[in-house]
C-alpha cells in the first residue's frame, strides 16, 4: 500500500512525494501541494474527516480521499 | 493645476486583510455595485493620494491564483487582461499578508507577467515580531521587479508612505520577474510567433482559461496547429505552478528569515478547543442559540419604537394637512409603507453584525472543517454551513456565496436548499404573529416563550433544509468529482471598522433594494384599496347610513362600518375575497388572503400590507399595527382573526413558502436553468400549504 497524507497520525509531518496530476486540482498545487514540500497534519476532525494540514507554510483542510492520492515519504513523528 | 485621476486595483488571496487596506484608504467613501450581467460584488472606493493625484480604487473579489476557477475570479482576469475596459488599472497592488507570503507571492509573480506596474504590499507587519519574522525589503525589491509597502491595516502602520508609493506608478518597473515560459519553449515560441503583437502570459491565460476578449478569442486559438489537449495544458498549468514556487523559494530563501524558536502558538490551541468533537459542537451551537436570542431580545426595543413612531406620524400627517386624495396617500399608502422597510433594520443589523464577526474572527473555517463530515451525508459541503447561516441574512448573498463549493453536486443542492433558512425578510412577518399569539412568559424563569418560538423556527428552517438535501441527495443522479479545500485562516480580533463597514453597507444595500419593491407595492395597495370597480364602493357613504339609520349609531362607529365596507368592495377587497375559499380552511381571512398575494414577490411586504389594509379600514391611525390586528375579529362567528391555531398556521405557511422574486432570479442565474427555480418555488409553496392546512386543522 502506497503511504499517503491519510497515513499520517495527528502532529507527524512529511514530505510530499507524488500524486496524480489529473487528480489533484489545480487549486491544491497553488496552495503549495508540490512535490518537496513539508507536510504536516494538525488535527483531523471529529468522525476522522476532513484532515487539517500545514502544507508548505499554508493552513488548510482537505477530505480524505483526496489525501489518499498525495503520496509522502520519510516521516517525523 | 488639473488634478490627474488614475485606477487601482486591488487584488490579493482571501483572508490577507486586502478589505482592511481597502477601508483604509477609502474609509466611507465607498460604492458597491455589480458587474454588469453578473451577481459578482464590485467594490469601488474613492481616495486622495496627494494635492495633485486621485484615485479610483477598485477591491477585486479575493483570489489564490490568475487561473480562474469561478466567476468571480473570472471577473478578475477579464478586468486585467482587457485594456478598453475603462476600469483597466493604472497600477495594480497586490495584497500579501507576513505570515503566508509564500502562498500570496505565486499570485504576484502571476500579475507581474501581465507587465502592469505592480506594488506589493506587505500587511501584518505588526505580527512580524510575534511570528519571529525578519525580511529583507531591498533584496526582495530588486529580485521582485517591484517596490513593497510595509502596512498594519488594522494598527494603521504604514498607510501614508503606501499612498505616496502609488504616486510614483510611473516609475516602478513593468518587467516579468521570472520567465514562465521556459516549461515549455518550443511550444511559447510558435505562439509568440503566430500572435507577435501580444503578451505571451496574456495569451496563455486565454488559452487555458473560459475567457473571451474582442481582440482574442479562444476558439480561434484553440483550433489552431498548437493546439494541446486539456490533460496536456493541466500538466503544463502545473509545470508552471512549480517553476514559480520554485523561484519564490529560492527568493524567500535570502529574503525572508524565519526564528520559529520565538513563534508562538496561540492558534493550535483555540484550534484544538474550537474543532474538538464535544467542545466544538457544543460552542457552535452556544453561538447560534446566543445570536437568535439576542436578535429577538435587542431588537423589539428600536422595533417597537419604530412601529409606534410611524403610527404617530400618520396620524399627524392626516391631522395636519388638508384632506383629499394626496393626504390619504400619505397617512396610509407612503408612511406605513416607509415603517414597513425600517422596521427591518434593526434585525437585519445585528444578523449582518454576528456573521460579519464571525467571518472576520476566521472562526467559520473552523465551523467548516467541524460539519463537513456530517453534512456529506446530507449531499452537502462543509461550505454549505456559510450559505445556510448566511441565509439567515438573505439568500440571495447566501447563494451567491455558494461559488466557492467545488463539487457541483453539492453546490446546487444548497442553492436549492438554502432558501428553506429563516431569512430576515419572515422576521418581520414572525415578531408580529408571535408577538400576538404567543404569550410574552419566561419558562424556568430565564427563557423568554416568544424567543423560543423564534428559535425554534429558526431551527425548523435548517432541519427542512437538511431533510430536504438529503432528499435531493437521494434523487439526483450527478456524477462529480468530489473535491474540497478551504483555507483555515489565523485567528484575528474582528476589527471594528471593519465590520462596521461592511454592516452599514449590507444593511443599506437591503434596506434600498427591498424597500424599492415594498414601497412602490405599498403604493399600488394603497390605490387598490382605497378605489372599487362599482358603485357599491363609490356610494358606500349612502348604502350604509342607511342601513343603518335606525340603530342610533354613533358617528365614530358608522364611519368605521362605512370604511370596512368600502375596503371589502375594494379592488383589492375583491380580490382577496376572490382566493378566501383557498384559504379559509387554513385559518386566514380575506384580509389575510391579500397580504398574502401582495408578499407572494417578496414576503417582506406581509406586514407593510396589513399596516396598509388596517389604516385603510380603520377611522383612527393612532394606534399601532400589532394592536390593530390583535383586536380584529371575525364577522360571524366572533372569534379573534390572529388565534393560536390561524397564528401558527400563518408562522408555518411562512416558514416553508418561497415567496421571494429575487432568489428564483438568482437561482436561475446560479445554475443557469429555470427548472431548478420552478422546481423551488411549486415544492416549498405546495408544501407550506398542506403544512399550514394540517397545523390548523389540528389545532383550531
Amino acid at each position: 500500500m502506497k503511504t499517503t497524507i491519510a497515513s499520517l497520525k495527528k502532529g507527524e509531518s512529511a514530505i510530499i512525494k507524488d500524486f496524480d496530476a489529473d487528480i489533484i486540482p489545480l487549486k491544491l498545487l497553488e496552495m503549495g501541494c508540490l512535490p518537496g514540500n513539508l507536510v504536516k497534519l494538525l488535527q483531523i476532525a471529529p468522525f476522522g474527516d476532513p484532515l487539517y494540514l500545514d502544507i508548505n507554510g499554508s493552513h488548510l483542510a482537505i477530505r480524505i480521499e483526496t489525501a489518499r492520492e498525495i503520496e509522502i515519504e520519510s516521516i517525523i513523528k | 493645476m488639473s488634478k490627474q485621476n488614475i485606477n487601482v486595483a486591488l487584488i490579493g488571496n482571501p483572508n490577507t486583510g486586502k478589505t482592511s487596506v481597502f477601508n483604509a484608504l477609502t474609509g466611507l467613501k465607498q460604492q458597491v455595485g455589480n458587474y454588469p450581467g453578473i451577481t459578482v460584488e464590485k467594490k469601488m472606493g474613492f481616495c486622495k493620494l496627494s494635492n495633485t493625484i486621485d484615485a479610483n480604487i477598485l477591491d477585486l473579489p479575493g483570489t489564490y491564483s490568475l487561473n480562474a476557477s469561478s466567476a468571480d475570479e473570472n471577473v478578475v482576469i477579464e478586468l486585467l487582461l482587457n485594456k478598453n475596459d475603462k476600469l483597466y488599472p493604472d497600477v495594480i497592488v497586490v495584497v500579501s499578508e507576513v505570515e503566508n507570503l509564500k502562498r500570496n507571492l505565486l499570485l504576484f509573480t502571476q500579475i507581474k507577467d501581465l507587465e502592469i506596474p505592480t506594488i506589493l504590499v506587505i500587511n501584518m507587519i505588526d505580527r512580524m515580531d510575534y511570528k519571529g519574522i525578519s525580511l529583507d525589503i531591498p533584496y526582495l525589491e530588486s529580485h521582485l521587479n517591484t517596490k513593497i509597502a510595509l502596512v498594519s491595516s488594522r494598527k494603521n502602520i504604514g498607510i501614508d508612505s503606501f499612498k505616496k508609493l502609488i504616486t510614483t506608478y510611473k516609475t516602478l518597473s513593468t518587467a516579468p520577474c521570472l520567465n514562465a515560459s521556459s516549461i515549455d519553449e518550443d511550444y511559447f515560441d510558435t505562439l509568440r510567433k503566430t500572435f507577435p503583437n501580444q503578451s505571451l502570459y496574456k495569451l496563455w491565460l486565454v488559452i487555458t482559461q473560459d475567457v473571451n476578449f474582442v481582440d482574442l478569442h479562444r476558439k480561434s486559438l484553440k483550433n489552431n496547429s498548437f493546439t494541446k489537449t486539456d490533460s496536456e495544458l493541466k500538466r503544463l498549468q502545473q509545470k508552471e505552478t512549480i517553476k514559480r514556487y520554485q523561484f519564490i523559494n529560492e527568493i524567500l530563501k535570502v529574503g525572508q528569515k524565519v526564528n520559529s524558536a520565538t513563534a508562538k502558538d496561540f492558534r493550535s490551541k483555540l484550534d484544538r478547543i474550537l474543532t474538538h468533537k464535544v467542545w466544538g459542537y457544543l460552542i457552535f451551537f452556544f453561538i447560534l442559540f446566543g445570536i437568535f436570542q439576542s436578535i429577538f431580545e435587542w431588537s423589539k426595543i428600536p422595533m417597537d419604537y419604530i412601529d409606534r413612531t410611524f403610527a404617530n406620524l400618520s396620524s399627524l400627517a392626516n391631522n395636519t394637512l388638508p384632506p383629499g386624495a394626496f393626504t390619504n396617500l400619505i397617512a396610509q399608502g407612503i408612511i406605513p409603507g416607509i415603517g414597513g422597510i425600517l422596521i427591518f433594520i434593526p434585525q437585519i443589523t445585528f444578523l449582518f453584525l454576528f456573521i460579519s464577526i464571525l467571518e472576520e474572527s476566521g472562526y467559520m473555517s473552523r465551523v467548516v472543517f467541524l460539519m463537513d463530515k456530517i453534512m456529506r451525508k446530507f449531499g452537502l459541503s462543509g461550505k454549505s454551513i456559510v450559505p445556510l447561516i448566511s441565509g439567515t441574512a438573505c439568500a440571495i448573498p447566501a447563494i451567491m456565496a455558494t461559488r466557492n463549493i467545488e463539487n457541483w453536486k453539492e453546490r446546487l443542492i444548497t442553492i436549492l436548499v438554502t432558501p428553506f433558512t429563516t431569512c430576515s425578510a419572515r422576521l418581520p412577518v414572525y415578531a408580529i404573529i408571535i408577538g400576538l399569539v404567543i404569550p410574552d412568559q419566561f419558562v424556568f424563569g430565564f427563557l423568554n416563550l416568544q424567543g423560543l418560538t423564534l428559535m425554534f423556527l429558526y431551527l425548523l428552517g435548517f432541519a427542512m433544509a437538511i431533510f430536504s438535501a438529503y432528499i435531493l441527495h437521494k434523487v439526483l443522479k450527478l456524477n462529480c468529482k468530489t473535491f474540497f479545500v478551504v483555507e483555515m485562516p489565523n485567528y484575528k480580533l474582528p476589527l471594528l471598522k471593519n465590520v462596521v463597514i461592511n454592516v452599514i453597507e449590507k444593511t443599506k444595500a437591503f434596506v434600498f433594494g427591498a424597500g424599492k419593491i415594498i414601497l412602490s407595492i405599498a403604493v399600488i395597495l394603497w390605490f387598490l384599496a382605497t378605489n372599487g370597480p362599482t358603485h357599491k364602493f363609490s356610494d358606500a357613504d349612502t348604502i350604509i347610513t342607511s342601513k343603518n339609520e335606525n340603530f342610533g349609531l354613533n358617528k365614530t362607529d358608522l364611519n368605521s362600518k362605512i370604511a370596512s365596507y368600502k375596503l371589502e368592495n375594494s379592488y383589492i377587497g375583491i380580490m382577496g375575497k376572490s382566493i378566501e375559499p383557498a384559504i379559509s380552511p387554513l385559518g386566514y381571512d380575506w384580509k389575510i388572503g391579500i397580504a398574502i398575494i401582495s408578499s407572494f414577490a417578496a414576503r417582506e411586504v406581509f406586514v407593510g400590507t396589513l399596516a396598509t389594509i388596517y389604516s385603510v379600514g380603520g377611522s383612527d391611525n393612532e394606534d399601532t399595527i400589532k394592536n390593530k390586528m390583535a383586536s380584529e375579529v371575525h364577522p360571524e362567528t366572533g372569534k379573534k382573526i390572529f388565534n393560536f391555531a390561524s397564528g401558527i398556521s400563518l408562522l408555518l405557511f411562512y416558514a416553508f413558502a418561497m415567496q421571494c422574486a429575487s432568489t428564483l432570479a438568482v437561482t436561475k442565474k446560479e445554475t443557469n436553468s429555470w427548472k431548478w427555480p420552478l422546481g423551488q418555488l411549486v415544492f416549498m409553496s405546495g408544501f407550506a400549504y398542506i403544512v399550514a392546512l394540517l397545523a390548523y386543522q389540528i389545532l383550531k
